[in-house]
């Protein structure tokens, strides 16, 4: 027996997180930093990704069956914890909570951001391009709402990259994880920055 | 003639495993190097609280007084540990004293921490040697192994990694990361490791070994210094290789 299907779903679901939801998460960004190269650069990169072959295949299992399963198996991880940084208000414990906390605030903006570009796409109600973006992002709430939930979002990806590397054996000792933990810090603001960058291109035409 | 220096214990009670939580203060006189054992003591010595009422003494368990047993392990100004090392002069004042709310409580700051010894018994933490005839003296250890995993073996089933780790809770089943130690303790001799899989296996289920979320609590606790996180992860790192071995096949198995 390779396990029960408890100690599955948690490998499954660990995986998931980096492959392929990890990679789609720094590929999304890119195509949409093509933003802060004008108009016409975002209209041409989305078009790219939207004409792929079998695309729909490619949604389907790179992007939205892993992400409902990392993301409502997640959440019955995050409600099984009882936080404790009161009383140990270590490093890692914050860690540890803010990876649930941010995991919760990242499903609720991405299920929003899901229903307001590629469902109302999907539906027909609006086209994908740079208009589409800056017709959202110029509202101010909308803004800050994509600015939290984009920075939850990366913030959950280099902190589960952190785990990930513990989960499936890879940094074992403290050195190499304390040496993870700076590489994530690292991983973290670069991708908030291609992420947060392109939103304020969208939002300000900067 | 001076005022008698005293220290305040601000007491968690509890009368019975099913009765409702109070609190308690005391006062008691102070003495040079007293410990909260100590000062639990004076508190049986003369059961009256602070407003000067009789009350019943506190029950705690303790053992061996020298943090090798474990039996005295209770929450002390917010953290779990060993009240016989809790030395009173390096304490914040009041003393707040409470049991590890993870344990089903007994009485007042004794808990049961039967969970444990059953998930030693779970994650088969012996190594079998008996057989219908002598079996020899079995394979050699390496120095630099022993040593290591003799770090490991001081673990005392005390309860403070449980009640550290956010993970471990009445919502989640997680067996905690003593017993998960244990797996690599057992599994690092050349003798238990014959039995290497099966304990594997054990933790590869409810409550074993994926339930750890790497909020690290429990090495900042173990009053042993235990690597735990270390023995953690390389119980991920075995685990990850034996669903591996035994989904895809390995020698080991036909």
């Amino acid at each position: 027996m390779a396990g029960n299907r408890d100690y599955i779903n948690r490998r499954i679901h660990s995986l998931l997180g980096v492959l392929p939801i990890g990679i789609f998460l720094i590929q999304h960004l890119t195509v949409n930093f093509f933003a802060t190269r004008g108009p016409e650069a975002f209209n041409a990169a989305a078009h790219f990704m939207e004409s792929l072959p079998y695309r729909y295949v490619l949604e389907l299992f790179i992007i939205f069956l892993p992400i409902l399963f990392h993301g409502i198996y997640g959440v019955y991880i995050a409600f099984t914890a009882k936080h404790n940084v009161s009383n140990y208000g270590y490093f890692r414990n914050w860690m540890f909570m803010l990876q649930r906390y941010t995991g919760v605030i990242t499903l609720i903006f991405i299920a929003w951001h899901v229903w307001e570009t590629r469902i109302a796409i999907g539906l027909g109600w609006v086209d994908l391009n740079y208009q589409l973006m800056e017709n959202i992002l110029t509202n101010p709430f909308f803004f800050w709402f994509y600015v939290v939930g984009v920075v939850s979002t990366t913030f959950h990806f280099a902190n589960g990259l952190w785990s990930f590397f513990v989960s499936w054996g890879i940094t074992m000792t403290p050195r190499s994880q304390r040496i993870m933990t700076y590489a994530s810090i690292i991983v973290f603001l670069a991708v908030s920055y291609v992420g947060v960058r392109t939103l304020f291109t969208f939002a300000y035409g900067v | 003639m001076s005022e008698e220096k005293k220290i305040t214990l601000i007491i968690e009670r509890q009368d019975s495993p099913d009765s409702a939580p109070y609190e308690e203060t005391f006062e008691v006189p102070y003495r040079e190097n007293m410990n909260v054992i100590s000062a639990l003591m004076e508190v049986r010595r003369n059961p009256v609280n602070a407003k000067g009422e009789a009350t019943t003494p506190v029950f705690w368990d303790m053992n061996c007084l020298e943090e090798v047993c474990g039996a005295c392990s209770m929450i002390i100004n917010g953290k779990a540990r060993q009240s016989c090392t809790a030395l009173v002069d390096q304490l914040e004042q009041p003393i707040r004293l409470a049991p590890m709310s993870t344990f089903p409580i007994t009485r007042d700051l004794a808990v049961d921490r039967s969970r444990m010894f059953d998930s030693l018994k779970r994650v088969k933490s012996w190594i079998p040697i008996d057989g219908t005839y002598d079996l020899g003296p079995g394979p050699r250890m390496a120095e630099s192994k022993r040593q290591w995993a003799y770090e490991l073996s001081k673990c005392m089933t005390c309860g403070v990694c449980l009640e550290a780790c956010p993970n471990v809770n009445s919502k989640s089943d997680f067996i905690g990361p003593a017993a998960i130690s244990q797996v690599r303790l057992f599994n690092s001799h050349p003798t238990g490791e014959m039995n290497k899989s099966e304990r594997l296996q054990s933790v590869m289920g409810d409550g074993g070994i994926m339930g750890c979320g790497n909020a690290q609590n429990c090495v900042q606790s173990c009053p042993k210094g235990i690597p735990l996180t270390t023995s953690l992860a390389a119980i991920y790192r075995d685990t990850a290789i034996e669903s591996f071995k035994s989904f895809f096949g390995s020698d080991n198995k036909l």
